[in-house]
């Protein structure tokens, strides 16, 4: 009988061994948070987070510094805002394209290519547009430099449409087969049956696209940090220079004293980085487990 | 409007919407192709950055990131996998399970340069490794685990039910089926996660700026707790921190790194559809 209780112990162990390698992902988004409170809280001992967070000056390295993240808030938002203009109804129309009438060789490259768009390091596509886009942007409105929140949402853009057209695609060839078998036999022609029909159905996993889309732009840093030239003013204009929550902190931390007060407000942006992408996707999740039911 | 004439113009505007997705890819392959070809050479890939990097080569930058992403694996794979096989094999639809597959949902949108923070904080400072290997590959195997957990989940779901069912009711034992019955079959799955989140590691940049890059270091790291270049953050130096780089060393740079990330991530595309070609059921 001795073996087969070693073999029985062995199981126990192997399971439970799974069973914490499952919780650990709770444990790791748990210790996210709290190392971002345990290094950025200090900072709230001198400073209210009413001021913080609508403090409308930004400087850390003079005294005394002053550290309102408005500017860098309202940074994040214009570039967040002009991404999603412009990746929204593109990676919508690319998605509809991909499932419902691209042939299916053509369906499998494209999905291919987009995988592809989704891999190149943010660091490149920044490259590219600090190299290509920004001069080219600087000449167009004849600005003295090209490194704007126009620049940035345009970069983010590309950067966002993978997340979109992927997930709405999943959502719309999820949609019922006999949706559109009705509507063809009702005599409706294939576009309409895409745009009424099946569009219409898909529409809460859309949701959940341009979501998670959005949530990808404002925790998107190395590019947004190459491309928006990077000044912490309250925007007026996409054409000129913001600085994002993220850029802030990619581009100061290496000359913040480890435990000061600089310090800790870099990882109190953390914490509101943090807070933002956890509701946005928190509330993408619900959308993604609606559509599919 | 003929309805005709309407599907006409719409599949038109769809065609070039998806046409506007797609080719940005083309163009930033044929930018830094055409650009920076002209700098490869053995001596660039295999040599010391020398005078402050505007001379010899990106050796040191392209060690360090394999080693980065070798560490991250190794850490992030076994997890991954077995988080997954918990989640397919062991949970039933009860609370603990919902929480997982949210914190899973969570460190996937978690900000790459938020991960960066963490690990200066637990990594670097708490648990005192330093800006090293060993807190850069933590770092980005926290990073990549969602990857991970997600594509084994789907690969192991795709394991029909009647393989386990035919296992069990010869007296195989839950774990003895998993091993032998489902893990076999969900291999090819869990191997293109495997190279989707190297890929992934291999070109983030934000979590490891503070972890464990280096500005300019023109030696090899000797162990894991030793700083290193690595090449993204290599890349971001030169094209925005030292005026003077030669234009095709930046473009060089550049190819190496999407080269190195999209060579990683076409050899999981093509894994996958030929696993899905060759699937018996």
């Amino acid at each position: 009988m001795k073996p087969m209780r070693v073999r029985k112990l062995k199981e126990w162990l192997i399971e439970k061994t799974i069973l914490l390698s499952g919780i650990f992902s709770v444990v790791f988004v748990l210790l996210i948070f709290l190392f971002l409170l345990r290094e950025g809280l200090s900072l709230f001992r001198g400073e209210s987070v009413i001021d913080f967070i609508f403090g409308k000056s930004w400087y850390p390295i003079s005294d005394p510094p002053r550290f309102g993240i408005l500017p860098l808030i309202l940074g994040s938002l214009l570039v967040t805002l002009g991404a999603a203009a412009i990746s929204v109804p593109i990676g919508i129309a690319a998605a509809l394209y991909i499932a419902e009438i691209a042939p299916l060789r053509l369906r499998e490259a494209l999905k291919a290519g987009i995988e592809l768009l989704a891999a190149i390091p943010s660091v490149v596509i920044g490259f590219i547009g600090m190299i290509t886009l920004g001069p080219w942007i600087k000449n167009l409105f004849n600005i003295p430099t090209g490194l704007t929140a126009l620049t940035g949402s345009v970069t983010l853009a590309f950067m966002a449409m993978p997340t979109i057209v992927s997930i709405a695609e999943d959502a719309i060839t999820a949609v019922p087969r006999q949706y559109r078998e009705a509507a063809i036999a009702m005599g409706a022609t294939k576009w309409q049956t895409t745009w009424r029909i099946v569009a219409r159905a898909a529409r809460p996993g859309m949701l959940a696209a341009v979501m998670l889309g959005i949530g990808r732009v404002i925790g998107e840093t190395m590019a947004v940090m190459m491309v928006t030239g990077n000044a912490a003013i309250i925007p007026t204009s996409f054409l000129q220079p913001v600085r994002t929550l993220t850029a802030t902190i990619a581009a100061e931390m290496g000359e913040s004293v480890q435990g000061g007060p600089h310090y800790a407000a870099l990882f109190a942006i953390g914490i509101v980085l943090f807070v933002i992408t956890f509701l946005i996707n928190g509330v993408a999740d619900l959308y993604l487990h609606r559509s599919r039911r | 409007m003929n309805p005709r004439l309407a599907q006409k113009i719409a599949f038109a505007v769809l065609l070039l919407a998806t046409l506007l997705v797609v080719l940005p890819v083309l163009v930033i392959l044929l930018i830094i192709v055409g650009k920076g070809a002209s700098a490869i050479s053995w001596d660039f890939l295999f040599s010391m950055p020398r005078d402050g990097m505007t001379a010899g080569g990106i050796f040191p930058a392209i060690l360090g990131t394999l080693y980065l992403v070798i560490g991250a694996i190794i850490f992030a794979v076994p997890l991954g996998v077995l988080a997954a096989v918990y989640l397919v094999e062991y949970s039933s639809d009860n609370w603990l399970s919902r929480l997982v597959k949210l914190s899973i949902v969570n460190l996937a949108g978690v900000p790459s340069v938020v991960y960066g923070l963490f690990g200066l904080g637990i990594f670097v400072t708490f648990f005192g490794f330093g800006a090293s290997i060993l807190s850069g590959s933590l770092t980005l195997g926290i990073m990549i685990l969602p990857v991970i957990i997600t594509s084994s989940r789907e690969a192991l779901e795709s394991v029909p039910r009647h393989f386990r069912t035919v296992s069990l009711s010869l007296g195989a034992s839950r774990w003895q089926t998993i091993r032998h019955s489902v893990l076999p079959h969900a291999l090819p799955g869990i191997l293109t996660g495997m190279i989707l989140g190297l890929g992934r590691a291999a070109g983030e940049t934000a979590p490891i700026l503070f972890t464990v890059a280096a500005f300019y270091l023109p030696r090899l790291p000797q162990s894991v707790f030793d700083q290193t270049m690595a090449l993204p953050y290599h890349l971001y130096v030169i094209s925005t921190q030292v005026p003077g780089i030669a234009e095709n060393v930046r473009y060089g740079t550049a190819l190496v790194l999407l080269s190195l990330v999209l060579l990683l991530n076409l050899a999981a595309i093509l894994i996958r559809s030929r696993f899905r070609r060759k699937k018996k059921w």
